[in-house]
């Protein structure tokens, strides 16, 4: 669709290897471009290297060779302290087991990236957090401490943090596979409606092919490679 | 709320029964430095209070008569020879006047009072005892020693014939305030003085031996007619008093005691008492500053997978390490406040238990703010230096690795 504006995600070469003695090729040369406004799934076999390409593209872990460029910059030579501002400005994250923080409120979690990048928490800050727990269904639970919150809402809580500062793309890593089939189903049309309302560009690891299926495009690794990578016709539009 | 904090705060309130517990190790670990310091801060100051009650700061004196040998022994002869020890005879300090202004402006003394010391006997009836006679200028000496708050009959009186002296000495002799006695110097005069008043300075010898009387009186006992034979000075700083006694040393040529020479079995067993203080006190440091560190440690391990995602989500490493370094500052400052109610308490409670019948303390603990502010400025500090190696693990935390495994 809007393949000809500037990509948000450009993986060149990626290579990652493990081990000092007896090097694990986790990943084996990866290219991938992603487009703003695109809802890709990756999938693959356990052990194919997704969760490692998630987390070098989420500036959590740096390639062996190769380079990622967000939102045209490049990464290879930035540090910690320049990863952790790309982070916080251009990425939203949502997790398998969804990692709020349990300690604070529904409200409190969503506001944290910004909180923790700028410092004090300012009445923008928490109207959109209110707005974003509002749009995942979430206006009478703001402000019970996450922990005592059930799985779908823990995970619409995280989908709502991922958006808070409008990245410009979220990685969801299994984000319903430790859900049941209907919370699932609503999990991922909360970031459907967010792709197409916001227009934020998601790339999304899943083992669901249902899930898969429903998204506009979807790669597949093997082997830490691609082996295919195709957009998906029956896109539901 | 900056963000730091927010989360530092919220981690301790959720964390009750860890909070809890390192609040009552730091509060018992800074209660008992207040409580040591006062007990022992205390305990020395009426020590040294009763010590100084009855002598006073400096003392001095005509230095000693040495015999000095006529000849001289050479490389080539060698002499044969005994030294006598000359005999000590009661002398006057050449022109004291002026060496009371001299020490006068020697800093750090506060008074001066001259007087004649020698001995003699006092006898009443069959009752016989030796006494030390002080002639003294009755509103200067007061100023040295405050006989006339420690009488404890009578009034303080010294003119013409009129004696005041130690309760002991009164009780050994039989008599009570106007009874007359007959003293006999050692110079061999003697003359009969009037009892107008008795005190207590909590000092056996003193009590037991002391006449006082007027100077005047007493120049013409030991027949130094215009003469002093000590010269007393008080000191603003009594721990300074042995550098002040050097320096009147150096400027009179006299000898000079002070109360640090004069009682130094006392002074060594006071710093001896300090500084086991000092031990119990560091150790007590070392404890608290262990027992934050270790709880913090474990909140570090415990919340790894959430310091993760808060490095995943954009929060600066910096930001991570100051969350733990306000928890060590926090802890050590409220605890510290604890402690300190905690200490002032069981200080004032020990007091009132060593009470004696009449119910006055037998000492004062002594606890003033700057015990507080040491007490609460240590524990702060000694909070964040704790906090220092969880936080920097925790702000070292790989946040992929810490996600993944935590």
């Amino acid at each position: 669709m809007a393949n000809t504006a500037a990509p948000v995600l450009v993986v060149e070469g990626v290579v990652k290897e493990y081990g000092e003695v007896a090097k694990t090729r986790a990943l084996d040369g990866v290219d991938v471009t992603v487009g703003p406004g695109e809802l890709t799934a990756l999938v693959g076999p356990s052990g194919s290297g997704k969760s490692t390409l998630l987390n070098i593209i989420g500036l959590l872990d740096r390639p062996t060779a190769g380079r990622v460029v967000l939102g045209g910059t490049d990464t290879t030579d930035l540090d910690d302290r320049g990863l952790t501002g790309l982070r916080a400005r251009m990425l939203g994250f949502v997790f398998q087991f969804h990692h709020l923080l349990p300690a604070f409120t529904a409200v409190e979690n969503v506001m944290l990236p910004a909180w923790g990048d700028l410092g004090r928490p300012t009445v923008e800050m928490r109207a959109a957090a209110e707005e974003l727990l509002r749009a995942v269904g979430l206006a009478d639970r703001m402000h019970y401490r996450s922990g005592n919150l059930s799985g779908g809402q823990q995970q619409r809580v995280a989908i709502a943090r991922a958006l808070a500062r409008r990245p410009a793309l979220v990685l969801a890593d299994e984000p319903t596979g430790n859900l049941d089939t209907a919370s699932s189903a609503e999990v991922f049309a909360l970031m459907r409606r967010f792709n197409r309302e916001l227009g934020t560009t998601f790339l999304v690891v899943t083992h669901d092919s249902r899930i898969a299926e429903q998204c506009d495009r979807i790669i597949e690794l093997v082997d830490g490679r691609v082996r295919s990578d195709r957009s998906v016709a029956s896109s539901p539009s | 709320m900056p963000f730091e904090w927010f989360v530092a705060l919220r981690y301790m309130r959720d964390a009750k029964g860890q909070t809890a517990l390192i609040l009552a190790a730091v509060a018992v670990g800074v209660s008992v430095i207040i409580f040591l310091s006062a007990l022992i801060g205390g305990l020395q100051t009426s020590l040294i209070d009763k010590t100084l009650g009855s002598q006073p700061h400096i003392t001095l004196r005509v230095p000693r008569e040495a015999p000095r040998s006529l000849v001289e022994p050479t490389p080539t002869i060698a002499i044969a020879r005994q030294v006598a020890e000359s005999s000590q005879r009661l002398r006057s300090i050449d022109q004291w006047p002026v060496v009371v202004t001299a020490v006068e402006q020697v800093p750090g003394v506060i008074a001066v009072s001259p007087s004649i010391t020698g001995a003699g006997f006092a006898v009443r009836a069959d009752a016989k005892s030796a006494i030390v006679v002080r002639g003294v200028e009755p509103e200067r000496f007061l100023s040295i020693i405050d006989v006339r708050a420690r009488l404890v009959a009578g009034r303080y009186e010294l003119d013409g014939g009129a004696v005041v002296v130690g309760s002991k000495l009164a009780a050994n002799l039989g008599v009570g305030v106007g009874d007359k006695i007959r003293i006999s110097s050692t110079e061999g005069s003697d003359d009969v003085v009037t009892v107008l008043g008795v005190f207590t300075l909590g000092n056996e010898t003193v009590d037991a031996t002391w006449v006082l009387t007027s100077l005047r009186h007493a120049q013409a006992l030991y027949a130094l007619p215009g003469g002093v034979t000590t010269i007393e000075l008080k000191v603003a700083d009594v721990f300074t008093a042995e550098q002040t006694a050097a320096e009147v040393r150096g400027r009179t040529g006299l000898r000079a005691d002070s109360w640090m020479t004069i009682n130094e079995e006392l002074l060594s067993g006071l710093s001896a008492q300090s500084s086991s203080k000092l031990m119990i006190q560091f150790f007590v440091i070392v404890a608290v500053a262990l027992g934050i560190a270790s709880v913090l440690i474990v909140s570090v391990v415990q919340k790894s997978r959430e310091i993760g995602i808060l490095r995943a989500v954009g929060t600066p490493s910096r930001r991570i390490l100051l969350v733990f370094l306000i928890q060590g500052g926090v802890l050590g400052i409220v605890g510290s406040f604890i402690g300190s109610g905690l200490g002032a308490l069981l200080s004032l409670l020990f007091q009132t238990i060593t009470s004696d019948a009449s119910g006055a303390p037998k000492f004062l603990v002594k606890l003033d703010l700057s015990l507080f502010l040491f007490a609460t400025a240590i524990a702060t500090g000694v909070g964040l230096l704790s906090a220092v190696i969880p936080a920097r693990r925790a702000s070292r935390l790989d946040p992929a690795t810490a996600i993944r495994n935590g």
